[in-house]
């Protein structure tokens, strides 16, 4: 973390791997002995630990929300725009700490690692995921981090229901909970389209039911092809109309010619998925697609969302983007309003993009202002 | 000091719940906050507000009033104040029914129409009044629903809402005594305290 690139960058960063040997009881109801997560920081803890932020990552997210690992490393974490020092979540003041999901493939423990019972990889056989274990689970790299209370959890999409169930698991431990484009559960809408994507990652013929490493091949039609069905909802009409149009990238509809027409946005919703395929892993896709459709906020409290925040004791912030429709405007502010009905501090601004549920990853100024307000906020009260 | 900010915070009980309708940059909220101890909660739409809200510590959410106020539960505030607002909404008088749904008392706080300088203006030049308080021309003004003190207690009358204080700043941000005898024609921004 010596090397700086760019002033505003938290420079080259190195993810550091936390040991767990506290079994955790995960919500399907089976124990994961042990565990890795696998973890990334920037910034420095103060002196009286109160300056520390968690970053809970979304789907396809990873720890490296921030900076680069290489010099010659040309794509930086995938929050940068928002982290670094004079930034929005500004890391000369703030101790930010993001850590890969249980269940993932960047390092923690998940489908990919060696399942001690039968020294074979997890598989299909990964105990299956809940919002609430990646919440537990971060819980115990807080305490190995040496943190007693969280100036700020902050997540966006996936991101933001882990934020919102620390508040309720954990209502003593967290000041703040930014929540950013989310919702309290999946629409059907929602669950229809995640449940495309692991059609497209079973039917592929290298999935073999899971085992797919054991055969020495990834299911990488099937996963790439989930990536594109995603991709497009994570995008707005108007954003792939300006970025994409109807341009081609080759072939015409002139008389005679028989070269094939392609779309640009063809070529680029596969080169997505290809690289998409290249880097993730399908049964995490499973998992966590899974996470996402069983996440509902309120079930324990019987179905209300205000019984549910009633037993917070934080303030929140949710965030919305106008042309968001995979959780658009509307679910957040039924936080909002469950917030309301539950007296909690609360506050909500509705960001204008066109970019869609992705605006949440990309730099916009309004965003940006609303997000450093709220944080310098927090650091007021720290002084 | 605003003097009409002065008359709002001494209608404010201390420890009381307050909400903002159209809380602009917070300064209200804040000063209740910090002299009289409320928990208070903001609406606004402008951006540039809102975020000033927000670094001010307060309470604030993004929603349009015209939209309406069903999210808020009947009798969840003690108090719910709009200043500089009322002109500016599609229904006033629905929304006078909201505030008073959902407040126990409200502080309602616009500018007078029927003062004199409003009627010289129209009288004499036959066009619509700009000053410095209301600078905008009758095409693009954010306020289209202007109204006097008359109309206003009429509409109270008619509603049965109670008028439980009224106060009256002239145009020198005072309360003159000339204001307080002749309001419809002396009083700049007249602020009502009603219940129902």
């Amino acid at each position: 973390m010596t090397e700086t690139i760019d002033p505003d960058s938290v420079g080259i960063v190195t993810p550091q791997t936390y040991q767990f040997d506290t079994p955790l009881e995960m919500s399907c109801g089976r124990v994961l002995q042990n565990y890795e997560l696998v973890v990334e920081t920037y910034g420095e803890l103060n002196a009286d630990r109160s300056n520390a932020v968690l970053i809970c990552h979304a789907l396809s997210g990873s720890h490296h929300a921030a900076g680069f690992h290489s010099k010659d490393d040309r794509k930086a974490g995938w929050w940068d725009a928002y982290i670094g020092p004079g930034k929005a979540i500004d890391t000369q003041r703030f101790f930010v700490a993001c850590a890969n999901n249980l269940g993932g493939c960047h390092g923690s423990t998940g489908p990919n690692s060696i399942n001690p019972d039968t020294n074979k990889p997890w598989g299909p056989d990964f105990p299956r995921l809940g919002v609430q274990d990646w919440v537990h689970s971060q819980h115990a790299l807080m305490e190995k981090l040496g943190i007693n209370c969280w100036a700020a959890i902050i997540g966006g999409s996936l991101g933001g229901m882990q934020a919102m169930r620390w508040a309720l698991e954990y209502p003593d431990e967290i000041r703040h909970c930014i929540v950013i484009a989310g919702a309290t559960k999946l629409s059907a809408q929602n669950i229809a389209f995640n449940e495309v994507a692991r059609q497209a990652i079973l039917s592929d013929r290298d999935f073999h039911g899971g085992r797919y490493l054991e055969h020495d091949c990834i299911p990488k039609k099937g996963l790439a092809l989930a990536r594109m069905v995603g991709h497009i909802t994570y995008l707005s009409d108007d954003a792939m109309a300006d970025k994409f149009g109807r341009d081609l990238r080759s072939g015409s509809f002139q008389k005679g010619t028989s070269e094939q027409v392609e779309f640009q946005v063809e070529s680029y919703l596969r080169y997505q998925g290809d690289a998409f395929s290249d880097a993730f892993d399908a049964n995490t896709y499973l998992l966590m697609t899974k996470a996402l459709d069983y996440f509902d906020l309120a079930r324990e409290y019987n179905d209300d969302p205000v019984t549910a925040f009633s037993h917070a004791q934080c303030a929140f912030m949710i965030i919305a983007f106008t042309s968001d429709w995979r959780f658009p405007p509307r679910r957040s502010k039924e936080i909002v309003n469950a917030l309301i009905g539950a007296n909690k501090p609360t506050c909500y601004a509705e960001i204008e993009s066109r970019f869609g549920h992705d605006a949440f990853l990309l730099p916009n100024l309004r965003y940006q202002q609303v997000i450093s307000a709220y944080m310098q906020r927090i650091m007021q009260e720290e002084s | 000091m605003r003097v009409d900010l002065d008359i709002i915070q001494s209608w404010v009980h201390p420890d009381s719940r307050v909400l903002d309708l159209g809380c602009g940059d917070g300064s209200l909220l804040e000063m209740l906050t910090v002299n009289k101890q409320i928990y208070g909660l903001g609406l606004e739409l402008d951006p540039f507000n809102i975020t000033q809200s927000i670094e001010r510590g307060l309470n604030v959410i993004e929603q349009d009033l015209d939209q309406g106020l069903t999210n808020f539960q009947t009798h969840s505030f003690d108090t719910v104040i709009m200043t500089q607002t009322l002109q500016a909404v599609r229904f006033p008088h629905l929304i006078l029914d909201e505030m008073l749904r959902i407040g126990k008392e409200c502080i309602i706080g616009f500018p007078n129409f029927g003062h004199w300088r409003a009627r010289l203006h129209l009288s004499s030049k036959g066009k619509m009044p700009v000053s410095k308080f209301m600078p905008y021309t009758w095409y693009d003004t954010p306020n289209i629903h202007f109204c006097t003190v008359k109309d206003f207690e009429e509409l109270c009358r008619k509603k049965n809402i109670d008028i439980v204080h009224r106060a009256v700043v002239d145009q020198n941000n005072e309360n003159s005594a000339a204001a307080n005898r002749w309001p419809n024609l002396f009083c700049a921004t007249a602020i009502y305290h009603v219940t129902r």
